[in-house]
């Protein structure tokens, strides 16, 4: 029992500066009313956060709480950048609704922290935190346009369906800390794999975060919820905690033994319904918010497929390397990051006052009426899609690569059939976009562009998502690293 | 049966008894106030575990404080008797016998790790507030000073949520 140093200190440098971030702005909440400087210093605080994990020292701290590895500095980058990102794309939105600036960013600022806490957690209760910090500030978030009933919905969903989860993942806690006394995953990874309470606690665990991911069948809240939420908060809901939650499932499977060898067929069911599920009730919508949340769903049910390979592959006489399946992983959540950000920042600045544009209709001519909106969208679409020359087709092709590998052939096809639905409904926008003619006269307070921070958002967006479609190898590199968890630089 | 385990099973069956009828009272005053009986049951189990500050904090905040803040809210809301609708009524057959399959899943699971429950307390005893308070300021720093920021949001929630409409 030591106190902590400056070496403990290094290693959560990034979830220092966005929770410091966080508390500023709420000092300048008062003082500053100029929303684009509070944009801007936002804006900085979220970067700020990913540029100090060069100065993070690897290694574990605070005696074995955290552990700032190759891994954890990935998930730190993704977070730090969807965050900056969806932070640009808020500030004509929070000034198109009139809603107050400073909190926003605050929250968002926070609720990154909570996943940067998540990424590097070695130790149940610390994530515990890390999760609820960042659910916490996204119940808020969902709510914030108090004016909208939706919205408010949306918040009172979220907060009652995630409540129960974590209650399932602290039950999970508890039963494995009763079976094993200690909650470190470290100590954990040797915990006996035929023992029952470790193997209920650790399906509690799974169920916990198994909402948070969108899991089907944990999934019924995601719908509401991203159709409510302010768009921008859609976007950081569909890129960020789900990142994050995915970086602790990693950590906790590529850890903890017993995890491994009892969640295969978990993964294996879970990854199946929830691209059925995902796919198919994205058929039937007609809002585009809804529709992008199915198609979020289904996504996490593509990931899932990896995370089932990496079971197989983990097993210790199958003689593969984890390492191309976790790096499967890693390189769909970043490329879906990107793609969904960008997706949904165009979205936002459509929908005009209230979000009222948000159907498939209100998308009709708009090749001709918006060209660069509309090539940007397709982009994303085609990237969702898996099409070549996005980042969306290497995502899916190293997972489909792994699941062969692994001699996962059924899921594998169940992957095939899934994209193959998938394709009907992001072609359709497409169609919609390109060929087909308004009904009526255009609105005349429909946006006539997009507004100038969620035009560069959107750059971005589209920039990466052809970069990583073209040359994903630099990437790779980094993440193509079998002893990716726990390794240093 | 010694007298120890004698009361842990007369508390353990008030707090389900409390938490039956906070789940299964209309009126959301009552509900509360089973909500203090499971509390205190709870505050009982810990004190009988030996942890007399875990037991202290959950009469004084949660019996205490949170307890009145539920009754002021119930009181200034007037909230009046739930409203059972069609999907409520589908809820509850649905969800009882699902709850029973996990209670006794649970059970079960819990009944064949050999009847008793290996937990080792980590560093030695932590029935002392002196021991829980050295490992909160020093291996568990971390977790606790983020349990401050978590707090902070909680905050922050409720003015954005609650300030009035400029």
């Amino acid at each position: 029992m030591t106190p902590p140093g400056t070496q403990d200190i290094l290693r959560v440098l990034p979830e220092l500066a966005w929770c410091s971030a966080g508390v500023l702005l709420m000092l300048l909440q008062p003082f500053v009313k100029n929303r684009q400087a509070l944009t801007f210093i936002s804006m900085l605080g979220a970067a700020a956060g990913t540029l100090v994990t060069f100065k993070a020292a690897f290694g574990e701290g605070f005696g074995g709480l955290v552990q700032f590895d190759i891994f954890s500095l990935f998930f730190h980058w993704l977070i730090g950048l969807v965050a900056f990102l969806v932070i640009l794309a808020s500030d004509s939105y929070l000034e198109r609704e009139n809603l107050d600036a400073a909190e926003f960013y605050a929250l968002i600022l926070f609720a990154t922290a909570g996943m940067g806490v998540l990424a590097s957690a070695q130790e149940l209760l610390t994530a515990f935190i890390g999760l609820e910090m960042s659910s916490i500030s996204s119940y808020i978030l969902a709510g914030y346009r108090r004016d909208s009933i939706k919205s408010s919905e949306s918040a009172v969903k979220y907060f009652l369906l995630g409540s129960f989860a974590t209650a399932f993942f602290l039950y999970g806690i508890a039963l494995v800390y009763g079976a094993t006394g200690s909650t470190n995953l470290r100590t954990l990874a040797t915990a006996d794999p035929s023992s029952n309470l470790v193997r209920l606690g650790l399906s509690l665990i799974l169920v916990g975060l198994g909402f948070k991911v969108a899991a089907a069948p944990f999934h019924v809240w995601t719908p509401d919820v991203y159709e409510g939420a302010p768009t921008p908060v859609t976007a950081l809901f569909s890129a960020g905690p789900k990142a994050a939650t995915f970086a602790l499932l990693l950590r906790i499977f590529a850890t903890v033994h017993a995890a491994t060898d009892f969640w295969f067929w978990a993964f294996w069911i879970l990854a199946a319904l929830t691209m059925f599920v995902g796919n198919l009730g994205a058929l039937v919508q007609s809002n585009i918010k809804r529709l992008l949340a199915y198609s979020s769903i289904a996504h996490a049910g593509y990931i899932l497929v990896a995370m089932a390979a990496i079971t197989t592959a983990k097993n210790s006489d199958s003689g593969l390397d984890p390492g191309a399946a976790y790096a499967a992983v890693l390189f769909y959540l970043l490329s879906y990051s990107l793609v969904s950000v960008g997706a949904f920042t165009i979205v936002s600045d459509l929908g005009g006052q209230g979000e009222r544009y948000v159907n498939t209709d209100d998308f009709a001519g708009l090749g001709t009426r918006q060209p660069f909106a509309a090539a940007a969208l397709s982009v994303f679409l085609l990237s969702l899609l898996g099409l070549p020359i996005t980042a969306g087709f290497f995502g899916k092709l190293y997972i489909f690569t792994a699941a062969i590998k692994s001699k996962l052939i059924w899921l594998a096809i169940l992957m095939a059939i899934n994209s193959i639905i998938g394709a009907y409904y992001y072609l359709r926008i497409i169609v919609v976009m390109y060929m087909h003619e308004y009904k009526g006269n255009v609105p005349a307070d429909a946006p006539a562009s997009l507004s100038p921070t969620a035009a560069m958002v959107v750059i971005v967006a589209v920039l990466a998502t052809l970069y990583l479609g073209l040359a994903p190898n630099h990437i790779l590199g980094i993440v193509l690293d079998p002893n990716l968890i726990l390794s240093g630089r | 049966m010694t007298a120890p385990l004698i009361i842990f099973f007369v508390l353990a069956a008030v707090a389900v008894f409390g938490a039956v009828s906070l789940i299964l009272q209309k009126h959301p005053i009552h509900s509360a106030l089973s909500l203090i009986v499971v509390m205190v049951a709870l505050a009982g189990l810990y004190l009988l575990m030996g942890a007399e500050f875990v037991a202290a904090v959950q009469i004084i905040v949660y019996g205490g404080a949170i307890m009145v803040l539920f009754v002021f809210v119930i009181m200034l809301l007037n909230a009046g008797e739930e409203e059972r609708t069609n999907l409520s009524r589908l809820a509850t057959y649905a969800g009882i016998p699902l709850a029973l399959a996990l209670a006794g899943f649970i059970a079960a699971a819990i009944a064949r790790s050999g009847g008793y429950l290996p937990a080792p307390a980590p560093n030695g005893a932590l029935t002392s507030t002196k021991t829980l308070s050295m490992l909160l300021f020093t291996e568990f720093v971390y977790p606790f000073e983020l349990t401050s920021f978590l707090i902070l949001v909680a905050i922050l929630g409720a003015i954005v949520l609650a300030q009035r409409e400029n």
